[in-house]
């Protein structure tokens, strides 16, 4: 079990660490990409991904950054792709909003809201007429749950019985509107309940928790054929696009920030990994990943942007 | 070999054929299996392949576009069907912001093998919402190919093209050509370039470039104007995007006048492409400037009368022509036209 903590802070680390040096750099105005951060949410993509086989396939939102870095556990692509260098992970041509790495399972990110939703319940069709075994993961915020491809999508899976785990991570925010003042009900978790599909829900900042939840709706899929809603809450720490808090613009209070941070999901884990004596394999874990993003930062920097015939490469397959 | 088959066969011989040669080859959209089988173009499949590749699904236009998305990234051929064009909007946010420029934004990662048929129609009371083509908005979109076939061997070849095709491919289909028969090779392997316009009809006179339907009016116009001697020549684009224009620059460098008769509305639409392409490149051959022909500059009205003044035909084209000619009046008092209209008894 310790192995497992470390090797869930291990994601949770890097996720938060990246985004810290992407903090760090982004005002020297270099990387050109909206970035939607996801510091206080790195425990649902380090649970959810450490319970998927490797080989399962990923989808995901704007807000992307932590399932990449949790699923490939690399940074060099990464930062080129933020820095638009042809040697990024789409060659400059997706950034921050659009990251993705199919070799890797993760398939495509999308800035419309709920916009990878039916694309990833094609994929989980594509399993089951292929009898692959593989399950399709798709993550969207609360936000997505709005809009009626999300119902339609569901709707599709559980008549289709496909082998999905529906992700929504529940900010509470969609933008700036709060869900409160968007929904005409009062729990998303009994309305999907309602379809033929088992339906999960866990408030917990405990990444272990996350893991332990989504572990048992992959067994529970695998036993009755019926995806899964998995709907776990987190707090957006920063703004919902850039790199600062937004405490003074009115729209939610700092005072709800405090409870989560409180409980902040990383400080969680590595509490539990210190009382476990693991204080020397924490320390040369994080030096390790801060050796891995300077260099990856400067790697990035220096390397060449596409060539213009880029641009009218890859519209067409041959 | 070829025999005659009607347009509507051709279809189902391309899914069938396409179907039989690759497994990961699947039809799915509303009421596809229902017993109508789509217009009849869909006759049989649900027998030979069962409901896991020819399933009709929910109304969830835009969904089931996202997953034949998914489903096509992940390797399988996805044939999508929507038994009108006007219900193919609901899926314009997959078919725009995703579909179009997932092989893009994936640095040619991913490839989209997705056919996408959709139906066209008019007559018998069809009204705003059964009536458009709107062509020119999905051949806005780079990343897709778009083609209207006009003849049931284009049909069968453009469709099976369209199906081993990696890219997304839409193919707007003609609810009024789905009884016209037509010569049609036999061969599994036959296939029909997408990309490449056909010339229908030789002539040395003028040049009439026509979209769909409008192949049917212009050959009709064509075949009238013969008798006086008028040599028309006439061309289908066949794929409007992206289109190979060489055969039609070559056209009009020959004749040195066009027209282009487009089955849709004119403004921004895929005859001003045309003529601006043309001007472009055949500028000093042109003898009179391009004439434009196309929808009325309205939406689709129900009644009978004012359906029929809303939809160009051939005798304004045999008057663009003889306008454009300096010829006078032909006598078409013993001409029959919209022959085929009266096959088409409704409602739907």
């Amino acid at each position: 079990m310790d192995n497992l903590n470390f090797e869930l802070y291990k994601k949770m680390y890097l996720i938060r660490a990246t985004e810290e040096k992407i903090r760090a750099h982004y005002e020297e105005d270099e990387m050109k990409t909206p970035c939607h951060l996801y510091v206080g949410g790195e425990h649902i993509a380090a649970g959810v991904l450490q319970a998927l086989a490797k080989d399962d396939y990923l989808f995901g939102t704007y807000r992307s950054h932590g399932i990449y870095l949790a699923r490939t556990m690399e940074t060099d692509a990464f930062f080129c792709e933020l820095y638009g260098k042809a040697t990024g992970t789409q060659k400059g041509k997706a950034g921050s909003m659009h990251i993705a790495s199919p070799e890797h399972g993760l398939v495509a990110t999308s800035a419309v809201v709920g916009t990878t939703i039916p694309m990833a319940v094609g994929s989980a069709l594509a399993q089951q007429y292929l009898a692959t075994g593989r399950i399709t993961a798709v993550f969207f915020g609360d936000g997505a749950t709005d809009e009626g491809v999300f119902w339609e999508s569901i709707n599709f899976a559980c008549l289709k019985k496909l082998p999905i785990l529906f992700i929504c991570e529940d900010n509470d925010l969609a933008i700036h509107t709060s869900t409160e003042e968007r929904h005409g009900y009062r729990s998303i978790t009994d309305i999907v309940r309602q379809f033929d599909c088992n339906a999960y829900a866990n408030e917990t900042t405990d990444v272990q928790q996350i893991y332990q939840t989504t572990t048992q709706a992959i067994a529970q899929l695998r036993s009755d054929q019926r995806p899964a809603f998995l709907h776990f809450k987190y707090y957006r720490y920063y703004e919902h696009v850039g790199m600062y808090t937004d405490f003074h613009a009115g729209y939610r209070s700092e005072e709800i920030y405090k409870q989560w941070k409180a409980r902040d999901p990383l400080e969680l884990q590595r509490t539990k990994l210190f009382s476990q004596g693991m204080n020397d394999d924490l320390k040369r874990y994080e030096e390790s990943v801060q050796q891995q993003l300077t260099e990856s930062v400067r790697k990035a920097k220096i390397a060449s942007f596409p060539d213009p015939q880029e641009l009218y490469s890859d519209i067409y397959a041959l | 070999m070829s025999r005659i088959i009607t347009y509507r066969e051709a279809i189902t011989e391309a899914l069938r054929e396409e179907m039989e040669r690759d497994e990961r080859v699947f039809v799915y959209g509303l009421d596809v299996a229902d017993f109508k089988r789509t217009f009849g173009s869909g006759k049989g499949l649900l027998e030979q392949f069962g409901a896991k590749r020819y399933f009709s699904t929910p109304l969830s236009e835009d969904a089931l576009m996202g997953i034949g998305l998914g489903a096509a990234v992940m390797g399988l051929r996805p044939v999508n069907v929507h038994i009108r064009v006007d219900f193919l909007l609901l899926t314009l946010n997959q078919l725009a912001n995703m579909v179009t420029s997932m092989r893009y934004t994936s640095a040619g990662k991913l490839k989209v093998p997705l056919t996408i048929r959709t139906v066209i129609g008019r007559g018998w009371g069809q009204g705003m919402q059964h009536s458009k083509t709107l062509h020119a908005l999905f051949a806005h979109l780079p990343g897709l190919k778009v083609a209207l076939p006009s003849t049931a061997a284009d049909m069968k070849g453009l469709l099976k093209s369209a199906i081993r095709d990696d890219n997304p491919v839409l193919i707007i289909e003609q609810r009024w050509l789905y009884d016209t028969p037509g010569e049609v090779p036999e061969d599994p392997n036959y296939l029909e370039p997408l990309g490449v316009p056909r010339c229908i009809r030789e002539g040395t006179d003028v040049t009439v470039i026509g979209v769909s339907w409008m192949v049917i009016e212009a050959v009709k116009a064509a075949e009238i104007l013969a008798r006086r001697g008028v040599r028309v020549e006439v061309i289908d684009p066949r794929t409007i995007s992206p289109l190979d224009y060489t055969l039609i620059y070559d056209s009009i460098k020959k004749t040195g006048h066009c027209i282009v008769v487009d089955y849709d509305w004119l403004n921004c639409g895929f005859s001003a492409e045309v003529a601006a392409r043309v001007q472009e490149h055949c500028f000093n051959e042109l003898k009179s400037p391009i004439t434009r022909i196309g929808f009325a500059e309205t939406p689709c009205p129900t009644t009978r009368p004012l359906e029929n003044k809303f939809y160009p035909n051939a005798i304004q084209i045999i008057k663009a022509i003889e306008q454009k000619l300096g010829l006078s009046e032909t006598d078409l008092s013993g001409e029959e036209f919209y022959s085929y209209e009266n096959k088409f008894k409704g409602p739907f």
